[in-house]
């Protein structure tokens, strides 16, 4: 077993910087009667505030110091997000609260491609959420945390050279109490190889069983039994905006944060998402929704992102944003492809609805619609439109590519008018930029008294001087009144 | 021996003022074997833009492309059909052999919408054809579909008047329509490897056939009686 950790220093202070960096001082207090900074930004550490000073100190040495309360059911909710997008890199996640993971990363070796690769995306991975965490290997899950917990980004694979990386680092990385690491600092006992080199047993007895063990788990001596993560069946995810904003850009950046952990969830899911929601929280009104539809699952974050730019470029927010939330709303099974050899012997169908995705984010749902064949007589309701990609109804009425070749079937326009045009008449014929001649007809087409729009009608088809032809019909019984239906183009 | 006036005739390198020069592009069959020979490639471009200009609608504009559609239909990509200036009518489409669930319209609010679709479809990859009617076009943006249509090796087809002819364009094809007593007229005003070509009259099918017939007969206007319905009552199940 080979466990990597990935510990995110100071988890509460980048979950507030996640979304954009701020400028002016920040930190994180515990809140309640008697505050002390927990965590605090760089512009905070150089106007001399440190973790452990009290708040109101703090406030004394930045005025204009932007104080927020630790949310810890916020922390645990990222930790569980950050789990579910590690998931792609390995089938046991299992987290480590408050600011660690763990990932067992042997079996994933090959898939990979080697250690350093996957620490790489690990690490790489966990910048673009956001975040910046030290990434440690180790045999053993509690070695891997204190590494990662020292801030070394070290590689031990061999559990013989396991002692001698931890035996410099110091005793108050061990989750024990904090009266434990005082009194052995007390003793003179600074570190975990000074601590190793005590007698167990009297180990043991002064400073508690829990010790002992931990130090052994560590070193693989006694079994480390981790409880995997199990992801939710939707990824939901909130990010809070370190100012309010009303710009499309700082939005579309915190949104490629989620994005980015959404695509690791739905690769570690295998799935695509097809509906998607992104909501925008206001300070005192309802959010602003935005619904994103996928004509064919995807998993592609540039793919999300561009419509989810095209949406917001669009969007009138009426009042400023304080959070977003990102919510995949519907999902399906999206497998991974294999590289083709001949790349455009096959376009997979996420590709190709991706265009049509686009067009409708930006042109509107009902601007990209397909066309179909209907069973109806009248030429106006001979046709629907109709979502793309559905095949018409079998049966229709008009006769198929073949009939038309062979049986000589009267012909079609290829644009229809919305609405029948009355034409002028010149010499008892219809005109249209000029005298029309007939070439063709009289079809009759009769129908529609089952749904009262009965109709009776002789069509023609017929060209002008100049060329243009056109469908054109009389109403049965008014034999000098023409209109223009359609136009052979 | 001195090289004989043929073998210095067949050096590529020397060009005929009656010829245009064959380029290798890849092209689909325009369906007529006259406007193949006269096109580089023997037919339509695949990866580039193609002006079609005419004044009317009605004249065969889009039946002479119907061949090349009805197969590109046949592949597992889009025909997009960008703002369209009537409504495309499903049985005249299919009767031309066009696999309508291939078929994609998109009706757009202004020319700056037209023609970024008409861009963004090009530019996919996932578009077999893209036939767009933008009205007037600025070179700048012709330049643009155009690298699109290399870069998404999408056949481009854009509409326009003829009074467009005019102006320069980055399209390495240009035709200029125009009806002709039944028939279509063509006028190449620009192909790759350049050449003077002979204006060309396709009958674009056989009902155009019938209807150069029906020209010849009756000069004038058949009169408004006609003179024999075929009673043909549909509808009543």
């Amino acid at each position: 077993m080979l466990w990597a950790c990935l510990h995110i220093p100071d988890f509460s202070l980048q979950l507030l910087q996640r979304a954009a960096a701020p400028v002016e001082p920040v930190i994180v207090s515990t809140g309640g009667n008697r505050p002390v900074v927990l965590s605090c930004n760089v512009q905070a550490r150089s106007h001399g505030i440190a973790p452990g000073m009290k708040m109101s100190a703090a406030i004394a040495l930045a005025p204009d110091l932007v104080e927020r309360h630790r949310d810890a059911t916020g922390e645990r909710h990222a930790l569980a997000c950050i789990a579910g997008w590690a998931g792609q890199f390995s089938s046991m996640v299992s987290l480590s609260p408050p600011d660690a993971l763990l990932l067992e990363v042997e079996g994933s070796l090959r898939l990979f491609s080697g250690l350093r690769q996957i620490m790489l995306r690990l690490s790489g991975g966990l910048n673009e959420l956001g975040y910046t965490g030290t990434a440690a290997v180790a045999p053993t899950p509690t070695a891997a945390r204190l590494l990662a917990r020292a801030g070394l980004h070290s590689t031990v694979t061999d559990p013989a050279g396991l002692e001698s990386a931890l035996s410099g680092l110091p005793l108050a990385l061990l989750d024990q109490p904090a009266e434990t690491v005082r009194m052995l600092a007390l003793a003179g006992v600074h570190t975990v190889g000074a601590c190793l080199a005590l007698p167990r047993d009297g180990l043991a007895r002064r400073f508690g069983q829990s010790l002992v063990d931990e130090l052994d788990r560590a070193l693989g001596k006694l079994p480390d039994p981790r409880r995997p993560y199990e992801p939710p069946a939707r990824y939901r995810a909130r990010l809070a905006l370190p100012a309010p904003v009303h710009e499309t850009e700082p939005l579309l950046f915190a949104a490629k944060r989620l994005v980015l952990e959404l695509a690791g969830f739905l690769r570690m899911k295998q799935a695509g998402v097809t509906r998607l929601k992104l909501a925008l929280r206001h300070e005192d009104r309802r959010p602003t929704v935005v619904a994103l539809g996928f004509s064919a699952p995807s998993r592609d974050p540039q793919r999300i992102l561009r419509l989810l730019r095209e949406r917001l470029a669009r969007l009138e927010l009426p009042q400023r944003v304080e959070a977003i939330l990102l919510e995949s709303e519907e999902a399906r099974p999206l497998d991974s492809r294999n590289l083709s050899l001949f790349p455009e012997d096959n376009v997979p169908e996420e590709e190709r609805s991706a265009v049509l995705d686009h067009l409708r984010a930006r042109l509107g749902v009902d601007a990209v619609y397909s066309i179909a064949s209907h069973a109806d007589h009248r030429p106006e309701l001979a046709w629907r439109a109709c979502q793309i990609g559905v095949r018409g109804e079998p049966g229709a009425a008009e006769p198929s590519v073949a009939e038309y070749r062979a049986g000589g079937r009267p012909e079609r326009p290829l644009w229809l008018l919305d609405q029948p045009r009355r034409l002028p008449v010149q010499e008892e014929a219809p005109a249209l930029d000029g005298p029309l001649t007939l070439l063709a007809g009289p079809e009759r087409i009769e129908g529609g008294w089952w749904d009262g729009n009965d109709v009776a009608r002789d069509y023609f088809v017929a060209a002008n001087g100049q060329g243009r032809r056109f469908w054109i019909f009389r109403e049965r019984g008014a034999a000098s009144t023409w209109f223009l239906q359609g136009i052979f183009a | 021996m001195p090289p004989s006036l043929d073998l210095v005739l067949q050096n590529p390198a020397i060009w005929r003022g009656d010829q245009y020069a064959k380029v290798a592009v890849e092209s689909i069959s325009s369906g007529f074997a006259e406007l193949d020979a006269q096109l580089p490639g023997g037919g339509w471009p695949r990866a580039a833009l193609t002006e079609l200009l005419a004044n009317q609608q009605g004249i065969g504009e889009l039946r002479l492309l119907a061949p090349a559609l009805a197969h590109l239909s046949r592949e597992e990509k889009w025909l997009m059909l960008i703002a369209p200036p009537y409504r495309p009518y499903a049985p005249g489409f299919e009767s031309l052999g066009v696999e309508l669930a291939r078929l994609v319209v998109v009706s757009t609010r202004s020319q700056a919408e037209t023609f970024w679709a008409a861009e963004r479809c090009l530019r996919s990859g996932t578009c077999a054809a893209v036939l767009a009617w933008p009205g007037p076009s600025s070179e700048r943006m012709l330049r643009r579909l155009q690298l699109a249509a290399e870069e998404g090796k999408s056949f481009g087809v854009l509409f326009g008047p003829t009074r467009n002819a005019a102006a320069p364009s980055p399209a390495p094809l240009r035709i200029q329509l125009s009806a002709a007593r039944g028939r279509l007229g063509l006028q190449i005003l620009k192909r790759r490897g350049g050449g003077w070509a002979p204006p060309l009259s396709l009958a674009l099918d056989t009902a155009s056939a019938d209807a150069e017939r029906a020209l010849r007969v009756e000069p004038r206007c058949i009169p408004a009686r006609a003179p024999r319905l075929r009673r043909t009552r549909h509808g009543v199940a």
